[in-house]
């Protein structure tokens, strides 16, 4: 039952991120995107990071999905009827793309990973919250500062004026 | 089946695609989208990496997080100079930009 769930995640992710690169509507992109972003989430759940895939959904799904799909609907034209996004050096980078995917299977491949031993895990939550407060507690404030002056930026940025 | 090499091939295939999103999409957008995928195929090998290298901590996990956290950074900015552009040159087509050109 959960090789078939794995795989059932396995396969949506790798669909819908197909089509999120080559669906000629850009809202098929961005819906597929929603599609690749919830299956992550699920392989997420497998790997036993509960709370990385609450986050996944949270912040990808509920943030920067609607924000993509904002942008797309505030910068194409209303009145057209498919939000149409064209390509460029499909062939040439259809090649790059592979020659990079079969570079990266090569390494997979010839690489002699160092697997430990199963570990089960119960709840991430606590463990994480503790590694934020302590060992990473100056990456975890300079990156609260980075997001607020991030946010700022892109308000004023986008602002009328 | 849930290996550490599927969970490998599949980031390598979300980050191949993410790559030819971002080299052949014309639409800022669209370009976005793939860089994107090329970060969660990053997130998902952390993830993978943390439960199956053998190791005690949670460090991986506190790492992916960085990167969600970064992921929304960009896209709030990054969208905010999409917008401007379309305010600018009227499209958001990449190779509309070009008024640094002399």
């Amino acid at each position: 039952m959960a090789e078939y769930l794995f795989l059932f995640m396995a396969a949506l992710v790798i669909a819908s991120a197909f089509w999120v690169v080559f669906s000629p509507n850009l809202i098929h992109s961005a819906v597929s995107l929603l599609f690749t972003l919830f299956g992550t989430a699920g392989l997420y759940v497998f790997l036993y990071a509960d709370f990385i895939a609450g986050t996944q959904i949270v912040i990808y799904v509920g943030g920067i999905l609607v924000l993509i799909i904002f942008g797309v609907m505030l910068t194409s034209k209303i009145d057209s009827p498919s939000i149409a996004s064209s390509s460029a050096n499909q062939f040439i980078g259809g090649m790059g793309a592979f020659a990079i995917f079969v570079m990266q299977v090569a390494v997979i491949f010839n690489t002699p990973w160092n697997i430990g031993s199963e570990q089960y895990r119960d709840a991430t939550v606590g463990a994480i919250g503790k590694l934020l407060l302590t060992n990473y507690l100056l990456p975890f404030e300079i990156i609260s500062i980075l997001l607020l002056a991030a946010l700022m930026g892109a308000a004023l940025l986008s602002r009328r004026n | 089946m849930d290996s550490l090499l599927s969970y490998l091939i599949i980031a390598a295939m979300l980050f191949s695609m993410g790559i030819y999103g971002v080299v052949t999409r014309k639409n800022a957008i669209a370009i976005l989208m793939g860089i994107e995928l090329i970060l969660n195929s990053a997130n998902i090998n952390f993830i993978a990496f943390n439960r199956f290298g053998g190791m005690q901590n949670l460090d991986g996990h506190v790492f992916s997080m960085f990167v969600i956290v970064l992921a929304a950074a960009e896209a709030a900015v990054a969208l905010a100079i999409v917008i401007n552009l379309f305010k600018n040159v009227g499209s958001v087509n990449v190779d509309d930009a070009d008024l640094l050109k002399g």
